[in-house]
């Protein structure tokens, strides 16, 4: 039972890591929360299912299963990465220097927009998954995990690790770390901001977008509401790991996930929801830089 | 051939989105979309173009400058001027409201009600985001709590309406005043998060505490007001009792942006750092804010309990505040007329546009952002409001 939990709540909080790190990234360049974040990560998971529908036309689902479900994560991790572009590009950057405030509420205008958008188009009702495979768990002595959480949990793990690297030692790395630190000294040195930001929506969203097609083949269900809950618990991931840190970012999607599935099997399933707010005000009081934050 | 490049932008702009919708609305609606997308934009251009655009601009402008050289005048003659031109407005206003529902059916009445509470809200959010610059995401979650304050109180306890409606505001106040304490000592930013949370766990609280708020199905059977042994049950009661509390509000409201308190607010909106260097307590003016609004929301909701003798948890998620919230942005942030502009036309524009009641969040959404981008002080909002 613990270790079925324990097993879930690790799951889970790969999920929150990869879009909490969008929301870090993003955070840690312009200050400023993107809302319509957690939208993206829906997007990500309607689009893995109509893609993979295609396919299933076209008769590739049948002959080649992995790859058919590869590509669609592929195409749903490029077109979520196109809805991020351009949601900068329409909503944020004209009102970049404008008061803090505002792109909070554009933000929050971006996620109604999309949220009813996916309804008005793909219907109000839960979109399932096609059902392509039978899920075994896999029994390594006593640890009961299935297959699908162990591809879940790895892809998670192999795409931080290339994150951190691209982060660490790429030259588009080094220039995003200097736009985070300084924009004015940045652009002075010949950075181009606009750019940059760009790239650092696009990755953010890839991500959703992966843990969105990862959701969707979990629990194989999605729903135009899912973006909402999860882009407050992992914006709280985020704050809990220290916002604006990338390491911070993971490791506090892996404790909120763990607290949450540990919290619904012996507290209460009812306030599932509910764990992350409470977490997120008591950091929010004792320690409000986060985990692994820099200090302000 | 020489592509312009304005004309250049739209193409790849509008087959950009055109591509992205492709997936969600198929092939057909998707170039359907590109259509109207670059249809749109050639005529908006055409309409730059020609000049209609600059004529209608220098139309407003010359009106405003004309406006502005009057007020200089009456700025010579007396200083009051101003405030009696808006004063003037006001007394139009008040009369209008209080004349026009004597001649309106049932269903007129309960719109122009709705609208009226909306405004109460509007007015009380105004306070937290407009004047001090506090984005409170979580104005529903007090709402919510005030009406279910008398839901429990009248159902359970028996008490009276106008007992139950200072009840209400006080312990929706209380909340604020909480959630004000844990949070307003933090970068604004979070408060945002923290009170949409709060909103969040408010809903779930009403939704599954089932010995107390009787869970999804709600509270029925709530008193509805007396007045002097008097039962108030028409439409045209509610009607009134809303004009009457949205009248008191206002004019608490106004007094207090007029008083010291209000422009400490408004320092703080502006610069809290300035501000506090000027003496201004910031986090103490910031709770009084927080718990201000959140009292009058307590109110609003005590007032929808009663019309409506029926509470559930759907009336106060997180939607209800964005609505709310709309409103205080489209009127214009910090200006009182504005919030109740922005409550009545988002309330009395659905019920014209019923075709429309499908996009209604879609057009909020797009609403919110064009706003931000076009005119961030709102319709009647100060420019240096945001």
């Amino acid at each position: 039972m613990l270790l079925q939990q324990l097993v879930n709540g690790l799951t889970l909080g790969a999920v929150y890591a990869l879009i909490a790190l969008g929301y870090t990234m993003v955070y840690g360049i312009l200050e400023m929360i993107n809302f319509a974040h957690g939208e993206i990560y829906m997007i990500g998971s309607y689009l893995c299912i109509i893609f993979l529908g295609i396919f299933t036309a076209l008769g590739l689902t049948e002959s080649h299963l992995l790859l058919s479900l590869c590509l669609s994560a592929i195409l749903s991790g490029i077109t979520c990465a196109g809805y991020g572009l351009t949601m900068e590009r329409i909503a944020y950057r004209p009102i970049r220097s404008a008061h803090r405030l505002s792109p909070l509420i554009s933000a929050l205008g971006v996620s109604i927009f999309l949220q009813n958008y996916v309804m008005l188009t793909q219907g109000s009702s839960d979109k399932v998954f096609p059902h392509l495979f039978s899920v075994q768990p896999i029994q390594a002595g006593n640890f009961p995990i299935t297959s699908i959480q162990v591809s879940i949990i790895s892809s998670s793990i192999l795409l931080m690790a290339a994150l951190n690297i691209f982060v660490q030692k790429t030259r588009l790395g080094m220039a995003m770390r200097a736009v985070a630190q300084d924009k004015m000294m940045a652009s002075l040195c010949g950075i181009p901001i606009d750019k940059i930001i760009a790239v650092t929506f696009i990755i953010g969203s890839a991500l959703a977008a992966i843990a969105g097609v990862m959701v969707s083949i979990y629990s194989g269900v999605t729903h135009f509401t899912i973006g909402y809950v999860a882009g407050i618990k992992a914006f709280t991931a985020a704050v809990l790991g220290g916002i604006g840190s990338i390491p911070g970012a993971m490791l506090g999607g892996i404790l909120l996930g763990l607290t949450e599935s540990l919290g619904a099997a012996y507290i209460s399933s009812e306030f599932k929801d509910g764990f992350a707010f409470i977490i997120l005000i008591f950091i929010l009081i004792f320690r409000p830089t986060g985990l692994l934050g820099r200090r302000a | 051939m020489r592509i312009s490049p304005h004309l250049k932008t739209l193409l790849i702009g509008s087959f950009w989105c055109g591509l992205l919708a492709l997936p969600f609305m198929g092939v057909w609606n998707s170039i359907f979309l590109t259509a109207i997308l670059l249809a749109g934009g050639i005529f908006l251009r055409a309409i730059l173009s020609v000049g209609v655009y600059h004529k209608i601009t220098s139309l407003i402008i010359s009106k405003n400058l004309f406006v502005i050289s009057n007020e200089v005048r009456n700025l010579k003659i007396s200083p009051a001027g101003r405030n009696d031109r808006q004063g003037q407005l006001a007394i139009i206003g008040v009369i209008l409201l209080l004349v026009v529902p004597l001649f309106l059916n049932n269903y007129y009445l309960d719109i122009l009600t709705l609208a009226l509470l909306y405004a109460l809200l509007a007015v009380g959010l105004n306070v937290a985001v407009g004047l001090t610059g506090l984005l409170d995401l979580g104005y529903a979650g007090f709402y919510g709590i005030g009406a279910y304050t008398y839901a429990l109180l009248s159902t359970r306890m028996g008490i009276p309406f106008w007992v139950g409606v200072p009840f209400g505001g006080i312990v929706a106040a209380f909340f604020g005043f909480l959630l004000g304490i844990i949070t307003l000592r933090l970068r604004g930013d979070y408060l945002a998060i923290v009170t949409l949370g709060f909103v969040q766990i408010v809903y779930l609280v009403l939704n599954n505490w089932d010995t107390v708020t009787n869970g999804p199905n709600g509270i029925l059977q709530i008193a509805q007001p007396t007045l002097g042994g008097f039962l108030l049950h028409q439409p045209i009661h509610f009607y009134y009792l809303a004009l009457f509390f949205l009248a008191i509000t206002v004019f608490i409201i106004y007094r207090l942006t007029q008083s010291q308190i209000g422009r400490a607010l408004c320092a703080i909106r502006e610069d809290s750092i300035a501000a506090e260097a000027m003496g201004i307590d910031t986090t103490r003016m910031k709770i009084l804010a927080f718990s201000v609004g959140a009292g009058i929301a307590g109110i609003a909701g005590v007032f929808f309990a009663a019309k409506y003798t029926f509470v559930s948890p759907e009336s106060f998620n997180f939607f209800e505040s964005v609505r709310i919230l709309t409103m205080v942005v489209l009127g214009g942030m910090g200006s009182l007329g504005g919030a109740i502009l922005g409550a009545f036309l988002l309330t009395l524009l659905p019920e014209m546009l019923r075709g429309l009641e499908l996009y209604r969040m879609l057009i909020f959404g797009a609403t919110l952002v064009l706003m931000m981008i076009v005119r961030p002080q709102g319709l009647l909002g100060k420019k240096n409001a945001i």
